[in-house]
């Protein structure tokens, strides 16, 4: 019986992939990280995630870091007049009772130098540091290089 | 009485002809996107991953789906690459009736990442080019695309390049049809097509 419930346990929780757990800092909740993979490790790879700021108080994201990449940044693409372009992003606002997407076509970190190439299936921490509540660390997922988002229960808000 | 109806005539020709001015005067500049004019035929002539010249006549019969972009980018032209994938892959047992085209407007740095194992990762369908600066200014002046590069000390090698981000579809006699601005969903795309096709 006890095995039983191990494995029903071990079943239902291993297709909720990282991507899915949600890591909490003061009012900011961090959730759904996720990476795509990338050929090689000579271009950049890309990191979107999802911010929830619960508090009354403004915050910004004003940097990333992690063992992945040498040069990890923030970036924005802005499509305008029909010209994508990609300014670098100083800070990303998370104004408070809001919530702010990194997400394809918008607000992305870029990561530059790569350790090694990330392949879908693998994961990484990147570690983010917000202008108030300070840092926090989450798991990315690295998902296929066509995927649009990771699929948990709660996302697709 | 006749010359009652003669008036009328005359009116209506000067009406006519004020119309026509109007239309003459006002259509090349309202409509410069160029979408109603189907004599608009869009060229390139680059090369592909082995250093073949691929030009757009040894296309004719097929459907281009073109888009102009760098390997090195890396949200807009994924995005894009995974939407042309899926159309692909959507588009079933016609899928053979149309080519998607990745013009790099980064060549030389592209050709030296690798164009096609980083296109085919997406879907074997699509063809890579990377021709000469001079031969992608070509195109993409024939294409009326907008492509620079950026000094920008946040991206890989210093630089990042602006473009336009649509998908161009080229019909089989080689006459531009329609652009799908960037964002255009795999499905609305497909059909599209499937109304072409």
């Amino acid at each position: 019986m006890k095995h039983f419930l191990l494995a029903t346990t071990l079943i239902f929780s291993a297709p909720a992939a990282m991507a899915c757990e949600t890591v909490t800092i003061g009012d900011l909740t961090v959730e759904h990280a996720w990476s795509k993979a990338t050929i090689g490790a000579g271009r950049p790879g890309v990191f979107y995630v999802e911010i929830k700021n619960s508090g009354t108080t403004d915050d910004a994201l004003v940097g990333i870091t992690t063992p992945a990449a040498g040069m990890p940044m923030l970036h924005e693409t802005v499509v305008q007049d029909g010209i994508a372009s990609m300014p670098h992003a100083m800070s990303v606002p998370v104004p408070a009772g809001q919530s702010v997407q990194l997400a394809p076509g918008g607000y992305h970190g870029m990561l530059m130098e790569l350790t090694t190439a990330l392949k879908e299936g693998d994961s990484f921490p990147v570690t983010l540091s917000f202008e108030k509540s300070g840092e926090v660390t989450v798991n990315v997922d690295v998902l296929s290089l066509r995927a649009e988002g990771p699929d948990c229960a709660d996302a697709g808000q | 009485m006749r010359l009652r109806s003669l008036r009328i005539i005359l009116w209506i020709a000067a009406t006519a002809a004020v119309i026509t001015f109007l239309a003459v005067r006002w259509w090349p500049a309202t409509d410069d996107t160029a979408t109603a004019d189907s004599a608009f035929m869009p060229t390139f002539a680059l090369a592909d991953s082995e250093g073949r010249m691929r030009t757009t006549a040894e296309f004719r019969g097929k459907f281009l789906l073109v888009f102009f972009g760098f390997t090195s980018c890396p949200d807009v032209c994924p995005t894009t690459l995974s939407e042309v994938a899926q159309v692909m892959d959507d588009l079933g047992s016609a899928a053979g009736s149309v080519q998607p085209i990745f013009i790099s407007i980064d060549p030389e740095r592209d050709r030296r990442l690798g164009l096609d194992d980083y296109t085919k990762a997406f879907h074997p369908a699509i063809l890579a080019l990377a021709g000469s600066e001079e031969d992608t200014k070509s195109a993409a002046a024939s294409f009326k695309i907008f492509y620079e590069q950026e000094a920008d000390t946040s991206s890989p090698d210093g630089y990042t390049m602006a473009h336009s981000p649509s998908l161009y579809l080229i019909g089989p006699d080689g006459e531009w049809l329609r652009q799908f601005t960037y964002g255009t969903s795999a499905a609305e795309i497909v059909s599209d097509l499937l109304t072409r096709l």
